[in-house]
């Protein structure tokens, strides 16, 4: 492989209007030389302006070296160049597949794979892409998948706000049925009351409510002042532990809210 | 306040940290019998926690709980304890921040059973 770099060298020397800076800097990113390939990717778009597989290089090579930004600017002159360039689409379909829009990675993908029907490579994305769009249609909406990571993976945990509004987690009934709703609607009524009960008698500040029940334990608690959040355990789980879960439950709350999510 | 409801409430205000107890009908709120530390407004407290059992009741079908059995409500500076008692009644009882509320739940269990 260094003989090829050499002879292509040797090429690109004797004819500095050679095409071979393709492949030459080509290999020279595969082998790492990030800086060597750039060079010779840069001085090749110098000469060959026009040529849509050199800002394809270009961007290949700036992609290895950490900066999409100017990648994505390289592949979609390469693509003004020629609309159905397989490798531009290729990499705008990777690119948009990194930033989480999968359906405009996919349009990429498939027009790479009208444009070059034989490389693998594209394939694979389109597997990979299609799978991650499968997943997602499959999940529940993101503010659903807040208390994912507790025990029983965050069902029982639902966050309101205080005009008893859903923000995040999910509640079900004894049947199944989803009840978020309904049930955002009774905690904040029941913090108000809460609330003034706790000002009449001089409790100061409410902190907790938990409700014994017989299939089960509720416990409320404010990770703000604007927001009730509910934990729900059956009755296998002690309420003390509930009350340690509700309040992990309040830290995530309280982090999600802060991150702008209200 | 009958004898018996007077007996029933203080074997709850007995607890140390209890600032009072008190029977309180649970569907309009009114006060049934009361033991209470003086400056606490029973009246509006009994309306309070009458109101706070439904709702929370409401909250309790609609999470597959069922209804409410008992109900602490803790506050920086206190804490408000709730049972269902017997003829469509429930049991209040308000006490120190750092009340024990097992110990209290077990006498409020006992004072629901002595009106059985």
């Amino acid at each position: 492989m260094a003989d090829d770099v050499r002879a292509m060298t040797r090429e690109l020397a004797r004819d500095p209007d050679s095409l071979v800076f393709i492949p030459l800097g080509e290999e020279l990113r595969r082998r790492g030389q990030l800086d060597m390939a750039a060079k010779v990717a840069a001085s090749g778009i110098e000469r060959h302006p026009n040529v849509a597989d050199a800002r394809d290089l270009y961007a290949r090579v700036l992609i290895d070296a950490g900066n999409p930004a100017a990648a994505e600017d390289a592949w979609r002159m390469a693509l003004r160049l020629e609309p159905r360039h397989a490798g531009a689409h290729k990499g705008m379909g990777f690119l948009l597949f990194q930033a989480g829009d999968l359906d405009g990675a996919l349009d990429h993908l498939e027009t790479a794979l009208s444009a070059d029907p034989t490389d693998a490579t594209i394939v694979q994305a389109l597997q990979t892409v299609r799978a991650a769009a499968e997943a997602l249609a499959d999940s529940p909406p993101p503010q659903e998948r807040v208390f994912a990571g507790f025990d029983g993976g965050g069902a029982g945990v639902l966050l309101a706000d205080e005009r008893g509004l859903v923000l995040a987690g999910t509640a079900q009934d004894a049947s199944g049925a989803r009840t978020s709703d309904a049930v955002a609607a009774h905690v904040a009524g029941a913090a108000r009351e809460a609330e003034r009960t706790a000002r009449l008698i001089g409790l100061g500040d409410w902190v907790s409510i938990a409700v014994e029940g017989p299939d089960g334990h509720l416990h409320l608690s404010r990770p703000t002042v604007e927001s009730v959040l509910l934990v729900k355990r059956d009755r296998s789980v002690p309420p003390g532990r509930v009350a340690l879960l509700a309040q992990r439950a309040a830290a995530t709350a309280r982090q999600w809210l802060e991150a702008g999510n209200l | 306040m009958t004898l018996r409801h007077r007996r029933i409430l203080e074997g709850i205000t007995r607890v140390r940290g209890m600032r009072g107890a008190m029977l309180v009908a649970a569907d309009d709120g009114l006060v049934v019998a009361e033991a209470l530390m003086e400056g606490i407004r029973g009246n509006a407290l009994a309306a309070l926690a009458a109101s706070m059992v439904k709702r929370l009741g409401l909250a309790g079908v609609a999470t597959g709980i069922g209804e409410v059995r008992f109900l602490h409500l803790q506050g920086a500076e206190g804490a408000m304890l709730v049972m269902p008692a017997p003829e469509e009644m429930v049991l209040v009882a308000v006490g120190e921040a750092d009340v024990n509320v097992g110990l209290a739940r077990l006498e409020m269990l006992q004072a629901v059973r002595g009106l059985t």
